[in-house]
């Protein structure tokens, strides 16, 4: 059955051309215009009532967005995120008593210099953009990927949640029946009502649009970006750093601008494929946060994904048939081949399939809404240090016996060297913050020894093709990101900050596993703590 | 029956034809009125500039790419075998990633 080469010809329907009834499913009057899933036809008036409803429903149904909250949208400008746009427009002009109440800006990446764009194509892109966002009034942010050059290092760090318990039903539900009556309790309402937010913003923006582009970048920014982008080998690896710099430069605009929620705009489609890419690429232990709706593995600021219920037809379609304005801009893989990365991979198996078996993608889709994570993530007791640098989910490398982990590792190193060396333990990689007092901690100080013999620069413990730095680092980061980090030719590439919020959990490691250390001279010797 | 037909791209499928999004074309006469199928070899034949792959994939179009005619899904139209009529408006929407 799982033959390459074949042939089902003969055997499976070509799926047959439905023979829908020509008229709507739903009115059951107007010619349809639009079949979704499998079978149901839509008139256009049907089928636009269908779309705005499902936003509003995916909104009310987790109730994560408060009212009078900042939202950012996050719009690259394709059409899943310039539809989100649309409907955050739709909601917020309804005069219905349950219209949308939250204040949205907008923030748009130019990711020009990572794919080679030459400047002109830059600017033309981003001010055609910048039309679209003008004509929303909303306040928007242009930011360049050239500034995740100079983040600080505190986007690395998880926030606290900003109410400081998770919000529940109750009080969300108080919180709308608040602004719902009169007009005069939302003076009452603790959190800065609706409408001064947007008299407030309404004053600011026309001097702030200017404010919108942050400052202009230098050639040298430019050749910086293209210098770390150049040291990642593979396209896979390149879309992954593309990713989270990207994740990251979203979240620094929305602490520093005091917005609480993010929106971002991945469709059904893209989400089934980003499951099933991100568990090749070894994110598998994130990925109820990856593709679920709301991910709070920042702490203060909750990235949302409303459009996780839209197949990338019904959104391509709406954008066509109602005018929404979007604008293409090729990336880092365009026109690339169907084998180039994992993720281009994975897009043309999924929507191969979808041809034949539409039920391929809300398959995959139902399937990660069961997702959940095990323990939840606002738990304010992890540490830092057992988070990923950086895609800052939960590290699942800490070495248990007999983990597959660990078993990749064994012959990871073992395929390198002749033969492990008296010295090495399995337990290399040490897990900060273990209590020394089970018998495996013995093991983890070693480790821990053993991680700082490897700093000095001993390269009898540790491959020797690798260089300390590349190890240090890998410490820190998660299975997936370690695979990233691999690819790169030239770690001192990546962006100050991440180098050195490496460097500061890295001495913080030290400081806590010196505790556990017998005595401090064992620092500076090759360790052989092993029960003795 | 000289068919006159206006296409439009979008998506990032106008990558593949020099980055024009509108097209007006004049289809060559021939005795069988045409059909989506023949369009397509025609469409692969002399508008595509670069890839062919990335827009047809065999007899029909790369999987992922939507098609509508005088805005309404092909699909309720048959497909390849819908027959084009005059002044008719075919529209191209790529909704993947890589153009």
């Amino acid at each position: 059955m799982c033959q390459v080469d074949e042939e089902y010809n003969g055997q499976l329907d070509h799926r047959v051309t439905p023979r829908v009834s020509k008229k709507c499913v739903k009115c059951k009057e107007n010619t349809t215009v639009l079949i979704i899933r499998a079978g149901d036809a839509f008139c256009r008036g049907c089928f636009k009532e269908y779309f705005i409803h499902k936003f509003r429903a995916m909104l009310g149904k987790n109730r994560v967005i408060f009212p009078g909250e900042k939202v950012l949208l996050a719009v690259s400008g394709g059409p899943a995120s310039s539809s989100m746009l649309s409907q955050v427009q739709e909601g917020l002009s309804r005069d219905a008593p349950k219209k949308l109440r939250f204040v949205p800006g907008i923030i748009y990446i130019d990711e020009g210099g990572a794919s080679g764009q030459s400047m002109e194509e830059r600017k033309r892109a981003v001010a055609q953009l910048e039309s679209v966002f003008r004509a929303t009034n909303y306040h928007y942010h242009i930011v360049h990927l050239e500034q995740v050059l100079s983040l600080p290092s505190s986007v690395l760090e998880a926030g606290s949640s900003a109410t400081g318990k998770p919000p529940t039903g109750s009080s969300y539900k108080a919180a709308v029946d608040h602004l719902i009556p009169t007009r005069k309790n939302q003076n009452q309402h603790p959190d800065l009502s609706v409408e001064n937010a947007q008299s407030h913003l309404s004053n600011l923006s026309m001097q702030e649009v200017q404010n919108g582009v942050t400052s202009p970048i230098t050639p040298e920014h430019t050749q910086a970006l293209k210098r770390l982008f150049a040291s990642v080998r593979t396209p896979t690896a390149k879309e992954d750093l593309l990713h989270t710099l990207r994740q990251h430069l979203i979240l620094h605009t929305a602490r520093t601008q005091g917005y609480t929620k993010v929106m971002m705009g991945d469709s059904c489609s893209r989400l089934a494929i980003k499951l099933l890419s991100n568990i090749s690429l070894g994110r598998g232990a994130s990925l109820a946060t990856d593709t679920g709706f709301s991910d709070p593995r920042h702490g203060d600021v909750v990235i949302v994904r409303p459009m996780r219920d839209y197949s990338s037809k019904e959104i391509a379609y709406y954008n066509r048939m109602f005018d929404i304005p979007s604008v293409f801009i090729p990336g880092l893989d365009s026109k690339a081949q169907d084998k180039a990365s994992i993720q281009r991979l994975t897009e043309s198996f999924v929507t191969k399939l979808q041809t034949d078996f539409p039920s391929t993608v809300s398959t995959i889709y139902r399937t990660s809404e069961k997702l959940h994570t095990a323990c939840p993530p606002q738990n304010t007791n992890t540490q830092l240090s057992a988070k990923c640098l950086l895609c800052v989910c939960a590290l699942d490398t800490k070495l248990e016996e007999f983990s597959a982990y660990q078993a990749t590792l064994i012959s990871e190193q073992l395929s390198q060297r002749r033969g492990p060396g008296p010295e090495f333990t399995p337990g290399t990689t040490a897990a900060p913050g273990s209590p020394p007092a089970s018998s495996a901690g013995q093991g983890h100080s070693s480790g821990g020894g053993q991680s700082q013999g490897c700093e000095t620069g001993d390269g009898g413990c540790c491959s020797s093709a690798k260089e300390p730095e590349t190890v240090d680092l890998k410490s820190l980061l998660c299975y997936s990101c370690r695979l990233t980090i691999k690819d790169m030719t030239a770690l001192d590439a990546l962006p100050q900050y991440i180098l050195s919020e490496a460097e500061r959990r890295r001495s913080q490691m030290r400081e806590e596993i010196s505790e556990f250390l017998l005595d401090e001279e064992e620092d500076e010797a090759i360790p052989r703590v092993n029960g003795s | 029956m000289v068919s006159l037909l206006s296409l439009y791209l979008g998506g990032g499928a106008e990558l593949l034809f020099g980055s024009v999004k509108e097209h007006h074309v004049t289809l060559p006469n021939q005795s069988e009125p045409w059909d989506m199928k023949q369009l397509l070899v025609w469409i692969r034949g002399n508008m595509l500039k670069e890839r062919p792959e990335l827009f047809v994939q065999g007899d029909t179009v790369r999987p992922g790419i939507l098609v509508l005619i005088n805005d309404a899904d092909w699909e309720l139209m048959g497909e390849l075998e819908y027959e084009l009529q005059d002044k008719d408006n075919v529209v191209f929407i790529s909704t993947l990633h890589g153009g």
